[in-house]
């Protein structure tokens, strides 16, 4: 999949290359909630002096909500774990590592993993200043990295942790998945209740006729802040399958760029959030049609409680390039109470004909019919909700890549609307 | 046995008087049919029965077996007894029929282990095609495969009293004859007490009913035996409009009494 004459990783390589981000970036100007696309963002209240960088964790045990995740997927491809920053421990199953699959931290990668193209290969020089953030500080870059031709038939799991009070953190993750090859990404973000920054950057690069289906679920600590950002590229007829859970943190924010850059390109984008108490959750996202023939796929469905907001801003951008585009962006939220809010706001961008677009969002409370119907069999009210959200939930959950950790998000859920029942 | 009794019963919906005082008495195992005309309050009886939000009770009463029905919230109803298969079943995404049926049984305190065997029977006893029961509830049904559901969660939930709201509307003959045909099996083997709520006489070819009443404008204008659907059939509503002072010349729908109303 890759060609590229670079030599051999050395350990001076990222540091030139993390001095000659910073050198760009100079001094980080925090964005104003003026651009449209940090509107309705809680950016205004962050000091990012006010967080200390991440010291590198002292060895010991993996903290005991990781191992819980992991005791989930019993056979695994690899493993990576990620601890304030710091990658912990990795590992990679001898069948795969015979076959050229690599996961680990990018400074170990082998040359045939050419880990010194990969940062910055989706991003370029990052799409905000978080993520131009992220490249110059990231304390330790994990690279996964599957050759052309290899379809991996275990999950590969990485899984980024923050135990330390007080800190920033910028975790990056790199998936390359070469020509024709195949496999599925669980990428897991929790945290001890701490109130710590996380701003990671994800690269999805595809390679012609690959297939990722990647699962990220941000489940932090109440009290985090993560402002994260997911870029992809997909080239052609390759598809990317991407499932985000969101649950966790005071504001938690996702920016999803996904590049369709290959004639017959898909890219499929589900998400669902559940914000409760004083939380907000903040997705943006941007289908990109750059080469004809593209599809893209995007349900982000999210419920609402208590005080907490939702913000959904999205845009099918269809260019030049893009004849034959079918792009289709579809948010729907349910609001559980009076004091809750959800924005949604659907936007296309159009610049050639012969294309198939659409959009919808929805923002209302639970449908009355639907309760109605549940309770008119002798459900309990309460017991009716949790059907109807659980359910409501169902279309993106089923779907997602590693199966193995749905009955943990379906878990979490459910203490969400226990919480709700117990207050009412 | 049991006893539903409606007594003096007056209900608003958007602010518009519909129902205008309905007395009504359904013992165990009795089938008792109310007929009416398009616009006579039909639906709106079913839907005030069971609680629907929107439909505003002014006056009268609802018991079963002497509980005050009008007090309780619409599952604490199902709970005592009560149950409404719904002209239009609701399709809920992702909720599934064993969900569902097994949080009803939970929450009247019954043996939920059986939900999964007595739904298998009890579908293929309707002629219910089991790959329809791993779908979520009424998802991608059929108009007659929606009733079928409805009536094998009945036989299912096993409930005192039955309001059947247009259970012969949006379905093919062989469907109408399944259901009608387990219904009226259930008001000997569990003794179920029904209120068929209907515009046409067909639903009770199979579903024999003890009395029949005429609905019209918000009341019950006449009782009598079964004999008064067989008049129904030949005569239609309109003896009844007149009686109730109304002309019938201008109403549409008594050109053809026995057009479907939602065609």
């Amino acid at each position: 999949m890759n060609t590229s004459d670079a030599p051999p990783a050395s350990p001076t390589w990222i540091d030139e290359r993390r001095n000659a981000s910073a050198a760009r970036l100079g001094e980080p100007v925090l964005p104003s909630t003026d651009e449209e696309v940090w509107r309705y963002s809680r950016v205004a209240e962050l000091d990012l002096d006010s967080f200390a960088s991440a010291p590198k964790p002292a060895a010991g045990d993996l903290p005991q909500e990781v191992t819980a995740v992991l005791a989930l997927i019993s056979e695994r491809a690899a493993t990576v774990v990620v601890v304030d920053g710091h990658v912990v421990h990795s590992e990679i199953a001898a069948t795969w590592a015979s076959k050229g699959v690599f996961a680990g931290r990018v400074v170990d990668a082998p040359v045939s993993a050419d880990p010194e193209q990969s940062l910055g290969v989706v991003s370029g020089d990052g799409v905000d200043v978080f993520s131009q953030l992220n490249d110059a500080r990231s304390d330790d870059p994990v690279l996964v990295s599957i050759p052309a031709g290899v379809t991996v038939t275990a999950p590969i799991v990485v899984i980024d942790w923050i135990e330390t009070e007080g800190i920033v953190t910028y975790p990056r993750l790199v998936v390359r998945v070469g020509a024709d090859a195949d496999v599925n990404v669980l990428d897991w973000h929790g945290s001890a209740d701490v109130v710590s920054l996380a701003a990671p950057l994800i690269e999805l690069d595809l390679a012609r006729a690959a297939r990722l289906r990647y699962g990220t679920v941000q489940q932090r600590g109440p009290r985090m802040w993560q402002i994260a950002s997911q870029v992809s590229r997909v080239d052609a007829d390759a598809t990317l399958d991407s499932s985000q859970v969101a649950l966790g943190a005071e504001y938690g924010r996702t920016r999803t760029d996904c590049r369709l850059v290959g004639r017959g390109a898909t890219g499929n984008l589900r998400a669902v959030y559940f914000g409760e108490d004083s939380q907000t959750l903040d997705f943006r996202t941007f289908q990109q049609h750059a080469a004809p023939d593209t599809t893209s796929n995007l349900l982000f469905k999210g419920v609402v409680d208590d005080h907490s907001r939702s913000v959904y801003t999205g845009l099918i951008k269809v260019e030049k390039e893009g004849r034959g585009t079918n792009a289709f962006q579809t948010n729907r939220n349910i609001k559980l109470s009076e004091h809750a809010w959800a924005e949604s706001v659907p936007n296309l961008e159009i610049e050639t004909n012969d294309v198939h677009c659409s959009h919808a969002s929805t923002v209302g409370p639970i449908d009355e019919d639907q309760r109605f119907y549940l309770e008119s069999r002798g459900v309990r009210t309460d017991v009716a909700e949790r059907l109807i959200v659980a359910g409501f939930f169902d279309e993106v959950l089923e779907e997602f890549p590693v199966p193995a950790v749905v009955p943990l998000i379906e878990s979490a859920i459910e203490a969400r609307l226990d919480r709700r029942s117990e207050a009412s | 046995m049991a006893e539903l009794r409606i007594e003096g019963l007056t209900a608003d919906v958007a602010g518009r008087q519909i129902l205008h005082g309905i007395d009504l008495v359904v013992r165990s195992g009795e089938v008792h049919a109310v007929m009416g005309p398009n616009g006579s309050g039909k639906s709106t009886l079913s839907h005030v029965l069971m609680g629907k939000p929107g439909y505003v009770v002014t006056g009268g009463s609802v018991t079963l077996d002497g509980v005050d029905l009008l007090t309780l919230p619409t599952w604490q109803r199902a709970q005592a007894g009560l149950f409404l298969a719904m002209q239009y079943p609701v399709e809920v995404p992702g909720v599934s029929l064993d969900d569902l049926l097994t949080e009803a049984l939970a929450g009247a305190g019954r043996d939920v282990s059986v939900v999964h065997t007595e739904v298998a029977a009890e579908a293929e006893r309707i002629g219910l095609a089991t790959r329809l029961l791993d779908r979520p509830v009424n998802v991608d049904l059929s108009g007659g495969e929606k009733k079928r559901n409805e009536t094998m969660q009945l036989a299912v939930l096993r409930p005192r009293f039955a309001v059947l709201d247009e259970l012969d509307s949006g379905l093919d003959v062989d469907a109408l004859r399944a259901c009608a045909r387990r219904i009226e099996a259930a008001t000997t083997e569990f003794d179920l007490g029904v209120l068929a709520i209907t515009h046409y006489t067909r639903l009770l070819e199979e579903l024999k009913p003890d009395m029949v009443h005429i609905l019209v404008k918000g009341r019950i204008v006449e009782s009598g035996g079964p004999e008064m659907a067989d008049a129904l059939e030949t005569t239609g509503y309109a003896a009844w409009i007149t009686e109730d002072g109304e002309s019938p010349a201008g109403a549409d729908w008594l050109a053809d009494p026995f057009a479907d109303p939602f065609a």
